[in-house]
Protein backbone atom coordinates (compact mmCIF):
# COMPACT_ATOMS: atom_id res chain seq x y z
CA UNK A 1 0.00 0.00 0.00
CA UNK A 2 1.26 3.50 -0.80
CA UNK A 3 1.34 5.94 2.05
CA UNK A 4 -1.49 8.38 2.54
CA UNK A 5 -2.69 10.78 5.14
CA UNK A 6 -5.60 9.57 7.27
CA UNK A 7 -8.12 12.32 7.92
CA UNK A 8 -10.65 11.77 10.68
CA UNK A 9 -13.46 14.33 10.57
CA UNK A 10 -16.10 14.52 13.27
CA UNK A 11 -18.89 16.04 11.20
CA UNK A 12 -20.47 15.24 7.88
CA UNK A 13 -19.73 18.77 6.64
CA UNK A 14 -16.03 18.35 7.33
CA UNK A 15 -16.03 14.92 5.73
CA UNK A 16 -17.68 16.19 2.57
CA UNK A 17 -15.30 19.16 2.38
CA UNK A 18 -12.31 16.86 2.76
CA UNK A 19 -13.63 14.52 0.09
CA UNK A 20 -14.48 17.31 -2.31
CA UNK A 21 -10.96 18.72 -2.12
CA UNK A 22 -9.80 15.99 -4.49
CA UNK A 23 -7.22 13.22 -4.14
CA UNK A 24 -9.27 11.79 -1.29
CA UNK A 25 -11.26 8.60 -0.84
CA UNK A 26 -13.82 7.68 1.82
CA UNK A 27 -13.16 4.83 4.25
CA UNK A 28 -15.94 3.10 6.15
CA UNK A 29 -15.44 -0.58 6.99
CA UNK A 30 -12.45 -0.71 4.65
CA UNK A 31 -13.25 -4.23 3.43
CA UNK A 32 -13.18 -3.15 -0.21
CA UNK A 33 -11.07 0.00 -0.02
CA UNK A 34 -8.05 -1.61 1.60
CA UNK A 35 -8.01 -4.28 -1.09
CA UNK A 36 -8.14 -1.58 -3.74
CA UNK A 37 -5.27 0.30 -2.13
CA UNK A 38 -3.16 -2.82 -1.72
CA UNK A 39 -3.63 -3.74 -5.37
CA UNK A 40 -2.80 -0.15 -6.36
CA UNK A 41 -6.13 0.27 -8.11
CA UNK A 42 -6.41 3.62 -6.40
CA UNK A 43 -3.79 5.74 -4.73
CA UNK A 44 -5.33 8.62 -2.86
CA UNK A 45 -3.32 11.32 -1.13
CA UNK A 46 -5.80 11.31 1.70
CA UNK A 47 -8.18 8.73 3.10
CA UNK A 48 -11.16 10.16 4.94
CA UNK A 49 -12.31 7.97 7.81
CA UNK A 50 -16.09 8.17 8.09
CA UNK A 51 -16.39 5.98 11.17
CA UNK A 52 -16.30 8.90 13.60
CA UNK A 53 -19.32 10.59 12.07
CA UNK A 54 -22.25 10.51 14.40
CA UNK A 55 -25.76 9.39 13.64
CA UNK A 56 -24.94 7.15 10.68
CA UNK A 57 -24.64 3.87 12.50
CA UNK A 58 -28.19 3.32 13.64
CA UNK A 59 -31.19 1.28 12.48
CA UNK A 60 -34.58 2.89 13.06
CA UNK A 61 -38.13 1.85 12.38
CA UNK A 62 -40.66 4.65 12.71
CA UNK A 63 -44.27 4.37 13.86
CA UNK A 64 -45.44 3.62 10.34
CA UNK A 65 -42.94 0.86 9.82
CA UNK A 66 -40.53 2.78 7.57
CA UNK A 67 -36.96 1.60 8.02
CA UNK A 68 -33.89 3.83 8.05
CA UNK A 69 -30.43 2.30 8.04
CA UNK A 70 -27.35 4.45 8.51
CA UNK A 71 -24.63 3.88 5.93
CA UNK A 72 -22.17 2.94 8.68
CA UNK A 73 -24.31 0.11 10.03
CA UNK A 74 -22.34 -3.10 9.73
CA UNK A 75 -23.71 -6.02 7.78
CA UNK A 76 -23.70 -8.05 11.00
CA UNK A 77 -25.86 -5.44 12.74
CA UNK A 78 -28.26 -5.39 9.80
CA UNK A 79 -28.47 -9.17 9.58
CA UNK A 80 -29.10 -9.52 13.32
CA UNK A 81 -31.61 -6.74 13.81
CA UNK A 82 -34.88 -8.43 14.87
CA UNK A 83 -37.04 -5.77 13.17
CA UNK A 84 -35.22 -6.18 9.86
CA UNK A 85 -35.43 -9.96 10.11
CA UNK A 86 -39.12 -9.87 10.82
CA UNK A 87 -40.29 -7.16 8.42
CA UNK A 88 -37.69 -7.24 5.65
CA UNK A 89 -36.29 -10.79 5.58
CA UNK A 90 -34.88 -10.26 2.09
CA UNK A 91 -32.61 -7.55 3.47
CA UNK A 92 -31.47 -9.55 6.49
CA UNK A 93 -30.79 -12.59 4.30
CA UNK A 94 -28.85 -10.53 1.76
CA UNK A 95 -26.71 -9.01 4.51
CA UNK A 96 -26.09 -12.45 6.01
CA UNK A 97 -24.93 -13.77 2.63
CA UNK A 98 -22.10 -11.24 2.28
CA UNK A 99 -18.52 -12.46 2.77
CA UNK A 100 -17.45 -14.11 6.02
CA UNK A 101 -18.21 -13.28 9.65
CA UNK A 102 -15.08 -11.12 9.78
CA UNK A 103 -16.07 -9.19 6.67
CA UNK A 104 -19.63 -8.65 7.88
CA UNK A 105 -18.38 -7.48 11.29
CA UNK A 106 -16.43 -4.66 9.64
CA UNK A 107 -18.17 -4.11 6.30
CA UNK A 108 -20.90 -1.50 6.19
CA UNK A 109 -24.16 -1.12 4.30
CA UNK A 110 -22.87 1.98 2.50
CA UNK A 111 -19.63 0.23 1.61
CA UNK A 112 -21.45 -2.80 0.30
CA UNK A 113 -23.46 -0.61 -2.08
CA UNK A 114 -20.41 1.36 -3.24
CA UNK A 115 -17.87 -1.49 -3.51
CA UNK A 116 -16.00 -1.73 -6.77
CA UNK A 117 -16.26 -4.63 -9.24
CA UNK A 118 -14.58 -7.95 -8.59
CA UNK A 119 -13.68 -8.67 -12.22
CA UNK A 120 -10.18 -10.10 -12.16
CA UNK A 121 -8.98 -7.91 -15.00
CA UNK A 122 -10.04 -4.88 -13.00
CA UNK A 123 -8.42 -6.23 -9.86
CA UNK A 124 -5.08 -7.10 -11.46
CA UNK A 125 -2.61 -4.29 -11.49
CA UNK A 126 -1.13 -5.13 -14.88
CA UNK A 127 -4.35 -5.29 -16.90
CA UNK A 128 -5.39 -1.65 -17.26
CA UNK A 129 -8.99 -2.33 -18.28
CA UNK A 130 -11.78 0.05 -19.24
CA UNK A 131 -12.76 0.42 -15.61
CA UNK A 132 -9.35 1.79 -14.83
CA UNK A 133 -9.20 4.21 -17.72
CA UNK A 134 -7.90 1.73 -20.30
CA UNK A 135 -9.39 1.15 -23.71
CA UNK A 136 -10.61 -2.41 -23.51
CA UNK A 137 -12.78 -4.71 -21.42
CA UNK A 138 -10.52 -7.77 -21.42
CA UNK A 139 -13.29 -10.09 -20.30
CA UNK A 140 -15.03 -9.66 -23.66
CA UNK A 141 -12.42 -11.71 -25.51
CA UNK A 142 -10.83 -13.20 -22.42
CA UNK A 143 -11.87 -15.14 -19.35
CA UNK A 144 -15.50 -14.22 -18.84
CA UNK A 145 -16.73 -16.86 -16.40
CA UNK A 146 -17.80 -14.34 -13.75
CA UNK A 147 -18.96 -11.53 -16.02
CA UNK A 148 -22.29 -10.14 -17.12
CA UNK A 149 -24.84 -11.89 -19.31
CA UNK A 150 -27.22 -8.94 -19.27
CA UNK A 151 -26.72 -5.21 -19.67
CA UNK A 152 -23.04 -5.57 -20.54
CA UNK A 153 -20.99 -3.39 -22.86
CA UNK A 154 -18.65 -1.68 -23.18
CA UNK A 155 -17.71 -3.07 -19.75
CA UNK A 156 -18.97 -6.50 -18.68
CA UNK A 157 -18.60 -6.30 -14.91
CA UNK A 158 -21.30 -7.59 -12.64
CA UNK A 159 -22.23 -5.52 -9.64
CA UNK A 160 -20.95 -7.42 -6.59
CA UNK A 161 -23.39 -6.12 -3.97
CA UNK A 162 -25.84 -8.49 -2.28
CA UNK A 163 -27.57 -5.71 -0.39
CA UNK A 164 -28.39 -3.81 -3.60
CA UNK A 165 -30.83 -6.35 -5.15
CA UNK A 166 -32.59 -6.64 -1.78
CA UNK A 167 -32.99 -2.87 -1.51
CA UNK A 168 -34.13 -2.76 -5.10
CA UNK A 169 -37.10 -5.03 -4.42
CA UNK A 170 -37.90 -3.03 -1.32
CA UNK A 171 -38.11 0.12 -3.46
CA UNK A 172 -35.58 1.77 -1.15
CA UNK A 173 -34.14 5.24 -1.48
CA UNK A 174 -30.61 6.35 -0.72
CA UNK A 175 -29.80 9.57 1.01
CA UNK A 176 -26.64 11.10 -0.43
CA UNK A 177 -24.57 13.96 0.86
CA UNK A 178 -22.03 15.87 -1.17
CA UNK A 179 -20.54 19.30 -1.69
CA UNK A 180 -23.81 20.31 -3.37
CA UNK A 181 -25.86 19.34 -0.31
CA UNK A 182 -28.20 16.46 0.33
CA UNK A 183 -30.31 14.57 -2.18
CA UNK A 184 -32.35 11.41 -2.30
CA UNK A 185 -32.02 8.90 -5.09
CA UNK A 186 -34.11 5.74 -5.47
CA UNK A 187 -31.95 2.62 -5.59
CA UNK A 188 -33.52 2.12 -9.00
CA UNK A 189 -31.67 5.22 -10.27
CA UNK A 190 -28.50 4.91 -8.22
CA UNK A 191 -26.65 2.26 -10.22
CA UNK A 192 -25.59 3.04 -13.78
CA UNK A 193 -24.99 0.80 -16.75
CA UNK A 194 -21.54 1.22 -18.30
CA UNK A 195 -23.21 2.15 -21.58
CA UNK A 196 -25.21 4.95 -19.97
CA UNK A 197 -23.07 6.46 -17.28
CA UNK A 198 -19.39 7.06 -16.80
CA UNK A 199 -17.71 3.70 -17.43
CA UNK A 200 -15.28 4.42 -14.58
CA UNK A 201 -18.13 4.43 -12.07
CA UNK A 202 -20.97 2.10 -11.11
CA UNK A 203 -23.35 4.70 -9.71
CA UNK A 204 -24.43 8.33 -9.82
CA UNK A 205 -22.27 9.52 -6.92
CA UNK A 206 -20.59 12.82 -7.79
CA UNK A 207 -17.02 13.55 -6.71
CA UNK A 208 -16.99 14.05 -2.96
CA UNK A 209 -20.47 12.61 -2.52
CA UNK A 210 -21.22 9.72 -0.17
CA UNK A 211 -24.19 7.55 0.78
CA UNK A 212 -25.38 8.50 4.26
CA UNK A 213 -28.62 6.57 4.80
CA UNK A 214 -30.86 3.96 3.28
CA UNK A 215 -34.61 4.48 3.55
CA UNK A 216 -36.93 1.54 3.10
CA UNK A 217 -40.65 2.26 2.94
CA UNK A 218 -42.95 0.12 5.08
CA UNK A 219 -44.47 -2.86 3.32
CA UNK A 220 -48.24 -2.73 3.56
CA UNK A 221 -50.22 -5.91 3.46
CA UNK A 222 -48.85 -9.42 3.75
CA UNK A 223 -45.47 -9.87 2.13
CA UNK A 224 -43.08 -12.74 1.78
CA UNK A 225 -39.53 -11.91 0.83
CA UNK A 226 -36.18 -13.63 0.62
CA UNK A 227 -32.72 -13.70 -0.90
CA UNK A 228 -31.06 -16.70 -2.53
CA UNK A 229 -27.46 -16.65 -3.63
CA UNK A 230 -25.45 -19.14 -5.64
CA UNK A 231 -21.74 -19.15 -4.96
CA UNK A 232 -18.96 -21.12 -6.55
CA UNK A 233 -17.43 -21.69 -3.14
CA UNK A 234 -19.79 -22.52 -0.32
CA UNK A 235 -17.80 -21.01 2.55
CA UNK A 236 -18.05 -17.43 1.36
CA UNK A 237 -17.97 -15.77 -2.01
CA UNK A 238 -19.59 -13.25 -4.29
CA UNK A 239 -22.70 -14.34 -6.16
CA UNK A 240 -22.52 -16.10 -9.51
CA UNK A 241 -26.23 -15.36 -9.54
CA UNK A 242 -28.55 -14.25 -6.78
CA UNK A 243 -32.24 -13.47 -6.50
CA UNK A 244 -34.05 -11.01 -4.28
CA UNK A 245 -37.80 -11.49 -4.30
CA UNK A 246 -40.76 -9.92 -2.54
CA UNK A 247 -44.34 -11.06 -3.02
CA UNK A 248 -47.52 -9.49 -1.66
CA UNK A 249 -49.99 -12.23 -1.02
CA UNK A 250 -53.71 -11.86 -0.64
CA UNK A 251 -56.23 -14.68 -0.39
CA UNK A 252 -53.82 -17.26 -1.79
CA UNK A 253 -52.81 -15.12 -4.75
CA UNK A 254 -49.74 -13.10 -5.58
CA UNK A 255 -51.06 -9.58 -6.07
CA UNK A 256 -47.74 -7.78 -6.33
CA UNK A 257 -44.32 -9.20 -7.18
CA UNK A 258 -40.84 -7.77 -7.24
CA UNK A 259 -37.82 -9.66 -8.49
CA UNK A 260 -34.25 -8.51 -8.84
CA UNK A 261 -31.09 -10.42 -9.70
CA UNK A 262 -27.52 -9.90 -8.61
CA UNK A 263 -24.38 -11.33 -10.18
CA UNK A 264 -25.66 -11.26 -13.75
CA UNK A 265 -25.45 -7.61 -14.84
CA UNK A 266 -23.51 -4.42 -14.11
CA UNK A 267 -26.47 -3.22 -12.05
CA UNK A 268 -29.09 -5.01 -9.93
CA UNK A 269 -31.30 -6.45 -12.68
CA UNK A 270 -35.06 -6.01 -12.29
CA UNK A 271 -37.49 -6.88 -15.07
CA UNK A 272 -41.13 -5.77 -14.95
CA UNK A 273 -42.36 -8.54 -17.26
CA UNK A 274 -40.84 -11.19 -15.02
CA UNK A 275 -42.72 -9.72 -12.08
CA UNK A 276 -46.00 -9.60 -13.99
CA UNK A 277 -45.61 -13.28 -14.84
CA UNK A 278 -45.88 -14.07 -11.14
CA UNK A 279 -49.25 -12.46 -10.53
CA UNK A 280 -51.93 -15.04 -9.91
CA UNK A 281 -52.16 -18.23 -7.86
CA UNK A 282 -49.55 -18.43 -5.11
CA UNK A 283 -47.93 -21.73 -6.03
CA UNK A 284 -47.71 -21.88 -9.78
CA UNK A 285 -44.57 -23.52 -11.12
CA UNK A 286 -45.30 -22.44 -14.66
CA UNK A 287 -45.36 -18.82 -13.50
CA UNK A 288 -41.93 -19.25 -11.91
CA UNK A 289 -40.55 -20.68 -15.12
CA UNK A 290 -42.11 -17.86 -17.10
CA UNK A 291 -40.62 -15.30 -14.71
CA UNK A 292 -37.21 -16.90 -15.16
CA UNK A 293 -37.59 -16.77 -18.93
CA UNK A 294 -38.50 -13.09 -18.84
CA UNK A 295 -35.67 -12.27 -16.48
CA UNK A 296 -32.97 -13.53 -18.84
CA UNK A 297 -34.66 -12.38 -22.04
CA UNK A 298 -32.08 -10.73 -24.26
CA UNK A 299 -29.17 -12.30 -22.41
CA UNK A 300 -25.94 -12.22 -24.38
CA UNK A 301 -23.51 -14.56 -22.69
CA UNK A 302 -19.80 -14.21 -23.34
CA UNK A 303 -17.59 -17.18 -24.10
CA UNK A 304 -17.40 -18.61 -20.57
CA UNK A 305 -20.55 -17.51 -18.79
CA UNK A 306 -23.36 -19.14 -20.74
CA UNK A 307 -24.02 -21.26 -17.64
CA UNK A 308 -25.44 -18.17 -15.95
CA UNK A 309 -28.55 -18.24 -18.13
CA UNK A 310 -29.93 -21.56 -16.85
CA UNK A 311 -28.49 -20.78 -13.42
CA UNK A 312 -30.42 -17.53 -13.22
CA UNK A 313 -33.63 -19.26 -14.24
CA UNK A 314 -33.11 -22.05 -11.75
CA UNK A 315 -32.36 -19.58 -8.97
CA UNK A 316 -35.61 -17.78 -9.63
CA UNK A 317 -37.58 -21.01 -9.42
CA UNK A 318 -35.72 -21.98 -6.26
CA UNK A 319 -36.43 -18.65 -4.58
CA UNK A 320 -40.11 -18.64 -5.49
CA UNK A 321 -40.56 -22.24 -4.42
CA UNK A 322 -39.15 -21.37 -1.00
CA UNK A 323 -41.23 -18.22 -0.62
CA UNK A 324 -44.48 -19.88 -1.57
CA UNK A 325 -44.09 -23.01 0.54
CA UNK B 1 1.48 16.62 5.49
CA UNK B 2 1.23 14.37 8.48
CA UNK B 3 1.51 10.72 7.56
CA UNK B 4 2.69 9.28 10.86
CA UNK B 5 0.82 9.19 14.08
CA UNK B 6 1.12 8.03 17.62
CA UNK B 7 -1.51 5.43 18.42
CA UNK B 8 -2.92 4.42 21.77
CA UNK B 9 -4.09 0.86 21.52
CA UNK B 10 -5.38 -1.65 24.00
CA UNK B 11 -4.03 -5.03 23.06
CA UNK B 12 -4.65 -8.13 25.16
CA UNK B 13 -5.54 -5.92 28.09
CA UNK B 14 -2.38 -3.80 27.89
CA UNK B 15 -2.42 -0.10 27.00
CA UNK B 16 0.33 0.52 24.48
CA UNK B 17 1.49 3.63 22.68
CA UNK B 18 3.08 3.08 19.34
CA UNK B 19 4.09 5.23 16.36
CA UNK B 20 3.09 4.06 12.90
CA UNK B 21 2.47 5.44 9.42
CA UNK B 22 -1.16 6.30 8.69
CA UNK B 23 -1.47 3.60 6.07
CA UNK B 24 -0.34 0.77 8.30
CA UNK B 25 -2.85 -1.91 9.09
CA UNK B 26 -3.56 -3.25 12.54
CA UNK B 27 -1.84 -6.45 11.44
CA UNK B 28 1.35 -4.58 10.58
CA UNK B 29 1.37 -2.72 13.88
CA UNK B 30 0.76 -5.94 15.82
CA UNK B 31 3.49 -7.83 14.03
CA UNK B 32 6.12 -5.24 13.25
CA UNK B 33 5.73 -2.75 16.09
CA UNK B 34 4.49 -4.84 18.96
CA UNK B 35 6.17 -8.13 18.09
CA UNK B 36 2.88 -10.02 18.32
CA UNK B 37 3.56 -12.35 15.43
CA UNK B 38 0.83 -14.84 16.31
CA UNK B 39 -1.51 -13.06 13.90
CA UNK B 40 -0.42 -14.29 10.49
CA UNK B 41 0.04 -12.30 7.34
CA UNK B 42 -1.38 -14.85 4.92
CA UNK B 43 -2.90 -13.28 1.85
CA UNK B 44 -2.83 -9.75 3.32
CA UNK B 45 -5.98 -8.88 1.39
CA UNK B 46 -8.97 -10.35 3.10
CA UNK B 47 -9.12 -13.84 1.63
CA UNK B 48 -7.72 -16.24 4.19
CA UNK B 49 -8.59 -15.15 7.72
CA UNK B 50 -5.11 -15.95 9.08
CA UNK B 51 -4.88 -12.37 10.40
CA UNK B 52 -8.16 -12.60 12.35
CA UNK B 53 -8.14 -10.78 15.68
CA UNK B 54 -10.98 -9.86 18.01
CA UNK B 55 -11.96 -6.22 18.23
CA UNK B 56 -14.34 -5.67 21.14
CA UNK B 57 -14.86 -9.41 21.06
CA UNK B 58 -15.84 -9.66 17.37
CA UNK B 59 -13.57 -11.31 14.80
CA UNK B 60 -12.25 -8.94 12.13
CA UNK B 61 -9.47 -9.11 9.58
CA UNK B 62 -6.52 -7.13 10.91
CA UNK B 63 -5.06 -6.95 7.38
CA UNK B 64 -8.11 -4.94 6.27
CA UNK B 65 -8.25 -2.71 9.33
CA UNK B 66 -6.19 0.47 9.53
CA UNK B 67 -4.36 0.50 12.85
CA UNK B 68 -5.70 3.94 13.73
CA UNK B 69 -9.25 2.62 13.60
CA UNK B 70 -8.52 0.23 16.45
CA UNK B 71 -7.94 3.11 18.86
CA UNK B 72 -10.34 3.09 21.75
CA UNK B 73 -11.27 -0.54 21.23
CA UNK B 74 -10.16 -3.79 22.83
CA UNK B 75 -7.95 -5.88 20.59
CA UNK B 76 -7.38 -9.54 21.39
CA UNK B 77 -4.80 -11.59 19.54
CA UNK B 78 -3.95 -15.27 19.96
CA UNK B 79 -1.27 -14.22 22.46
CA UNK B 80 -4.03 -12.86 24.68
CA UNK B 81 -6.24 -15.95 24.84
CA UNK B 82 -4.40 -17.84 27.54
CA UNK B 83 -3.78 -14.80 29.81
CA UNK B 84 -7.46 -13.90 29.50
CA UNK B 85 -8.44 -17.45 30.43
CA UNK B 86 -6.12 -17.40 33.44
CA UNK B 87 -7.42 -13.98 34.48
CA UNK B 88 -10.91 -15.46 34.50
CA UNK B 89 -9.70 -18.07 36.96
CA UNK B 90 -8.91 -20.81 34.45
CA UNK B 91 -5.77 -22.89 34.44
CA UNK B 92 -3.43 -23.20 31.46
CA UNK B 93 -4.41 -22.52 27.89
CA UNK B 94 -7.87 -21.44 26.73
CA UNK B 95 -10.09 -24.51 26.34
CA UNK B 96 -10.20 -23.79 22.60
CA UNK B 97 -6.42 -24.02 22.34
CA UNK B 98 -6.42 -27.13 24.48
CA UNK B 99 -9.13 -28.85 22.45
CA UNK B 100 -7.49 -27.98 19.12
CA UNK B 101 -4.35 -29.61 20.43
CA UNK B 102 -6.06 -32.74 21.73
CA UNK B 103 -8.29 -33.17 18.70
CA UNK B 104 -5.43 -32.96 16.21
CA UNK B 105 -7.09 -29.92 14.66
CA UNK B 106 -3.89 -28.59 13.15
CA UNK B 107 -1.01 -29.55 10.95
CA UNK B 108 1.17 -26.65 9.82
CA UNK B 109 -0.63 -24.36 12.22
CA UNK B 110 -0.69 -21.28 10.02
CA UNK B 111 -4.46 -20.89 10.12
CA UNK B 112 -4.72 -21.68 13.81
CA UNK B 113 -4.42 -18.29 15.51
CA UNK B 114 -7.23 -16.89 13.38
CA UNK B 115 -9.21 -20.12 13.54
CA UNK B 116 -9.06 -20.30 17.31
CA UNK B 117 -10.04 -16.65 17.74
CA UNK B 118 -13.05 -17.15 15.48
CA UNK B 119 -13.95 -20.24 17.51
CA UNK B 120 -13.53 -18.36 20.79
CA UNK B 121 -15.80 -15.55 19.56
CA UNK B 122 -18.41 -18.08 18.47
CA UNK B 123 -18.38 -19.93 21.81
CA UNK B 124 -18.58 -16.67 23.76
CA UNK B 125 -21.84 -15.88 21.99
CA UNK B 126 -23.12 -19.38 21.37
CA UNK B 127 -21.77 -21.81 23.98
CA UNK B 128 -23.42 -24.84 22.35
CA UNK B 129 -23.24 -24.30 18.62
CA UNK B 130 -24.54 -26.74 16.06
CA UNK B 131 -22.15 -28.11 13.44
CA UNK B 132 -23.68 -25.74 10.93
CA UNK B 133 -23.17 -22.74 13.20
CA UNK B 134 -19.55 -23.77 13.67
CA UNK B 135 -19.06 -24.08 9.91
CA UNK B 136 -20.55 -20.65 9.32
CA UNK B 137 -18.55 -19.03 12.10
CA UNK B 138 -15.30 -20.47 10.71
CA UNK B 139 -16.13 -19.99 7.01
CA UNK B 140 -13.79 -17.02 6.81
CA UNK B 141 -10.81 -18.98 8.09
CA UNK B 142 -9.19 -21.07 5.41
CA UNK B 143 -7.16 -24.12 6.32
CA UNK B 144 -5.00 -25.79 3.70
CA UNK B 145 -4.08 -28.82 5.80
CA UNK B 146 -6.69 -30.37 8.00
CA UNK B 147 -9.79 -30.66 5.87
CA UNK B 148 -11.65 -28.92 8.71
CA UNK B 149 -13.28 -31.99 10.30
CA UNK B 150 -11.03 -32.07 13.36
CA UNK B 151 -11.38 -28.33 13.70
CA UNK B 152 -15.16 -28.58 13.89
CA UNK B 153 -14.80 -31.49 16.31
CA UNK B 154 -12.45 -29.47 18.49
CA UNK B 155 -15.04 -26.73 18.84
CA UNK B 156 -17.67 -29.36 19.68
CA UNK B 157 -15.26 -30.85 22.21
CA UNK B 158 -14.97 -27.50 24.01
CA UNK B 159 -18.74 -27.13 24.14
CA UNK B 160 -19.24 -30.71 25.31
CA UNK B 161 -16.61 -30.46 28.03
CA UNK B 162 -18.06 -27.18 29.27
CA UNK B 163 -21.38 -28.99 29.66
CA UNK B 164 -19.75 -32.06 31.17
CA UNK B 165 -21.00 -34.38 28.43
CA UNK B 166 -19.44 -36.47 25.70
CA UNK B 167 -19.29 -34.82 22.28
CA UNK B 168 -22.00 -36.12 19.95
CA UNK B 169 -19.39 -37.58 17.65
CA UNK B 170 -16.26 -39.17 19.09
CA UNK B 171 -13.18 -37.07 18.45
CA UNK B 172 -9.51 -37.88 18.58
CA UNK B 173 -9.40 -36.58 22.12
CA UNK B 174 -12.04 -39.06 23.28
CA UNK B 175 -10.15 -41.97 21.78
CA UNK B 176 -6.77 -40.85 22.99
CA UNK B 177 -8.01 -40.51 26.55
CA UNK B 178 -9.40 -44.05 26.38
CA UNK B 179 -6.01 -45.28 25.14
CA UNK B 180 -7.45 -46.36 21.79
CA UNK B 181 -6.62 -45.66 18.21
CA UNK B 182 -8.92 -43.10 16.60
CA UNK B 183 -11.35 -44.64 14.17
CA UNK B 184 -11.30 -43.62 10.52
CA UNK B 185 -14.55 -41.76 11.14
CA UNK B 186 -13.08 -39.75 13.99
CA UNK B 187 -10.23 -38.83 11.68
CA UNK B 188 -12.76 -37.41 9.30
CA UNK B 189 -12.58 -40.19 6.70
CA UNK B 190 -15.99 -40.48 5.10
CA UNK B 191 -17.70 -43.73 4.37
CA UNK B 192 -15.64 -45.97 6.68
CA UNK B 193 -16.56 -46.91 10.16
CA UNK B 194 -14.51 -48.18 13.04
S1 LIG C 1 -4.02 -12.05 5.91
FE1 LIG C 1 -5.88 -11.06 6.36
S2 LIG C 1 -7.32 -12.30 5.36
FE2 LIG C 1 -5.46 -13.22 4.73
S1 LIG D 1 -3.19 -26.33 9.79
FE1 LIG D 1 -2.12 -25.69 8.03
S2 LIG D 1 -3.44 -24.19 7.20
FE2 LIG D 1 -4.63 -24.99 8.78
Amino acid sequence: MKSFELVRPRTLDQAVTELAAGGAMPLAGGQDLLGELKEHLADPERVVDLKRLEGLDGIDVDGEGNLTVGALVTLTALEEDPRVRERFPVLAEAAASVGSVQIRNAGTVGGNLCQRPRCWYYRTEDTPCLKRGGTECFSYAGKSKYNAILGGGPSYIVHPSDVAPALRVLDAELELRGPGGERRVPVADFFTLPSEGDVLKENVLEPGEIVTRVRVPALRGTWRSGYEKFRERDSYDWALASVAAALRVDAGRVVEARLCMGGVAPIPWRVAKAEQALLGPLRDESAWTAAGREMVRGAEPLEHNGYKVPLARAMIVKTLRRLTT
Amino acid sequence: MRRMRSLRLKVNGDEVEVGAPDHWTLLEVLRYRLGLIGSKQGCDKGDCGACTVLVDGAPVLSCLTLAALAEGREVTTIEGLMPAHVARGGAGADPVQDAFDRCGALQCGFCQPGMMLSARALLDRTPFPTREEIQQALAGNLCRCTGYTQIFQAVEQVAAEAAGIEPAEPTWATYREAGQQPSPRARGVKGEDA
